[in-house]
Formats: C-alpha cells, sequence, structure tokens
C-alpha cells in the first residue's frame, strides 16, 4: 500500500497537474475561509493560500522550480490582466478628466512618497540593495510590481510577498490615519488607500463606500502605471547620487 | 470571450516588443495597458465581450499572485536576517504614503472646486 501510494507520488511529482490543482484548492479554500470571516483583511485569501502551499511544499520536500512547472499557467495570467486594467480605468474617465490635475500632482507625489520612504528606512536600517529594490515599487499592484521590481534588479518574488504584506498593513491601517487626520471626504480616503496599498486597500475601500472603491481602483491603476513610468529612471539616478 | 481575450494577448505582446526593441525599462504588460486605455478612449469604451473578458480575469486577480507569492518560500534566509529594515520600511512608508496623499488630494480638489464655482 505504502509503495504504491510512494509510486504514485513519484508519477505526480513530475507532472504540472499537482502544483497547478494544489494553487487552485489552496486559493479557493482560503477564499471560503475569508467569507466566513466577514472578509477581515487579516485573512486575505493569498495570504492564507500562500501559507498552504509553502506548508504542503515544505513538509512533502517539494521544491519551487517544481511547483512552479504547474502553478505558471495560472502566473501567465498576470500579464493579460494587468493590460485588462485598462477597462476599469476607462469606466472612471469622466471622474479623472474632471480633476485632472489634482489628481495627477497626488500620484506624483504619493508615489514618490511610497516608494522612496520605504527605500530610505531599509537604508537607514541597513537593508540589501536587492533587499531595497524589492522593496521600492511594494504600493503598486503585484503584476506590475514584479516587473518593475525585476528591471530595477530587485527579486521579483520578494516583491511579490511585500507588495501583499503592504496591501494588508494599509488595508488595517488606513482608517486610523484619516481619524487622526480628519480626512472625512469618501473619494479622497479611497484615492490615498489605492495609492498606497493597491488592490487589498481597494477592496476594503469598497466596503466603506462605492465611491472610495472606485476613486481607490482608479489610484491603484494610475499609480501603477506612474510608479513603472518613474521608479526605473529615478531610483537608479538617485543611487548613483549616493 | 476568445477575440477579447486574443485582443488582450495582442496588447500585451506589442508592449513586450516596444519595451525590448525601444530598451524601455518598463514592464511590457504595463504599455499594453497604456495603449488599450488610449484605444478605449479613443473609441468610447469597451465592447461587451471585452468587458465581461476583462471582468472575469479581474474578479479574482489574486490567485494570479498565489505562485509569485508562494516564491516566498526562497526567500526565508533574507526574512531572517533582514526583517526589521523591511517590516519599518513597510508599516513608515504605507502610513507616511495614506497620509500625503489623503492631505495633499483633499488640498488640490478643495481648491479646484472652489475654482470652478467662481467660474460657474
Amino acid at each position: 500500500m505504502r509503495d504504491e501510494f510512494g509510486e504514485i507520488w513519484v508519477y505526480l511529482s513530475t507532472t504540472p497537474l499537482l502544483g497547478l490543482t494544489l494553487t487552485l484548492l489552496a486559493y479557493q479554500g482560503a477564499w471560503w475561509l475569508y467569507q466566513r470571516a466577514n472578509q477581515n483583511p487579516l485573512l486575505n485569501p493569498v495570504l492564507i493560500a500562500v501559507v498552504a502551499l509553502v506548508s504542503v511544499l515544505m513538509l512533502t520536500g517539494t521544491d519551487y522550480d517544481t511547483y512552479f512547472d504547474g502553478a505558471q499557467f495560472v502566473h501567465f495570467l498576470l500579464g493579460p490582466a494587468t493590460v485588462a486594467l485598462a477597462i476599469p480605468l476607462y469606466a472612471q474617465w469622466q471622474r479623472l478628466r474632471a480633476l485632472l490635475l489634482p489628481v495627477l500632482l497626488t500620484l506624483v507625489v504619493g508615489s514618490l512618497t511610497a516608494a522612496l520612504s520605504a527605500v530610505g528606512v531599509a537604508a537607514a536600517l541597513g537593508a540589501s540593495r536587492e533587499t531595497m529594490m524589492s522593496l521600492a515599487p511594494k504600493s503598486v499592484t503585484t503584476p506590475i510590481a514584479m516587473g518593475i521590481a525585476e528591471s530595477l534588479g530587485g527579486l521579483p518574488s520578494l516583491t511579490a510577498v511585500l507588495v501583499i504584506l503592504t496591501g494588508i498593513f494599509g488595508a488595517v491601517a488606513a482608517r486610523y490615519v484619516f481619524l487622526a487626520l480628519r480626512i472625512e471626504d469618501h473619494a479622497v480616503r479611497g484615492f490615498a488607500i489605492g495609492l498606497a496599498s493597491h488592490g487589498i486597500g481597494t477592496a476594503r475601500a469598497f466596503q466603506v463606500s462605492e465611491q472610495a472603491g472606485a476613486f481607490a481602483a482608479l489610484a491603484m491603476g494610475l499609480n501603477a502605471l506612474v510608479t513603472a513610468l518613474m521608479l526605473p529612471w529615478i531610483l537608479p539616478w538617485l543611487a548613483s547620487l549616493l | 470571450m476568445l477575440a477579447a481575450l486574443t485582443l488582450l494577448l495582442v496588447f500585451q505582446l506589442v508592449g513586450e516588443v516596444l519595451v525590448r526593441g525601444l530598451d524601455l525599462p518598463i514592464p511590457g504588460p504595463v504599455v499594453g495597458m497604456a495603449m488599450l486605455l488610449a484605444v478605449l478612449v479613443i473609441r468610447n469604451g469597451p465592447s461587451e465581450d471585452l468587458r465581461g473578458t476583462a471582468n472575469g480575469l479581474l474578479q479574482h486577480l489574486s490567485l494570479l499572485f498565489v505562485p509569485a507569492g508562494t516564491g516566498v518560500m526562497l526567500h526565508f534566509g533574507r526574512l531572517a536576517d533582514e526583517w526589521l529594515p523591511l517590516l519599518a520600511a513597510l508599516a513608515v512608508s504605507t502610513l507616511l504614503s495614506i497620509a500625503v496623499s489623503a492631505l495633499l488630494l483633499g488640498a488640490l480638489s478643495r481648491r479646484a472646486g472652489a475654482r470652478s464655482e467662481d467660474a460657474s
């Protein structure tokens, strides 16, 4: 019986089927848990699915490359999904045009604040160069952040983890910032949370109000674009000054 | 759905080709997204098919992060060594960027609102 199981395992671990199926199972399990917990941001489905998958892989002694042979089919869809962000972005086009100048200024300042303050704090505490470059795009939605990290010479898979942690932290902490600063306008609240903590913050903003959610989605999409356009030029330039 | 998916892939492909051909330090799919947005603005919005496919793809956007996130297992050593700068940088920078963006947009949109009321 044990030998038979061993043979099946040897077979399964060489096909992409297992990595792909495990990914979908882990995510759906995590999604179910998240819904049961009333979408508590601490039970973020990506976080739970990753913890579950890492546990399974480590317990079975499977290495990441073997897992990724299957999971790459899911991973590949990040590219077309990024292109598809143009559709929700277009849905906010009218609102965006009315507030064009304030939005653009806030985007540039907010995007630079998010990236440079992270790199600055990490540098002051002695982080390595690779870590800082992986950290710089942490406020940008994952597929784009990974692309930015790669072009900066960071580690895309480390960036993915940092982006998710940033999203969860921002989603939990934003309301305390707004309370302390007495910021009440839902459009402004949504925009700030989407800029600083991307999709996870946007999901949180939609729970607060439709308007906050729409502005969060807008800020997330635009910040991804602005950061991707600015950071690969600015960061190497700043690094060369040091 | 097939036509819409093909369209998304074509925009991504053109984006990748442009980025490599012109040696731009921007991710290819971002260029694809910007070009698709420009086309949508010119053509006054997406087709029903494209909207449906995009929504389907984006509905479970977070699933697509899972394979990359699982790559954390390659970085346990680094996380153990550098947890303090990482954690401090994440927390400080996230709080700071929420505060700065909210204060700035609040102030600027009040001014813009006041001006447009003056004009009317």
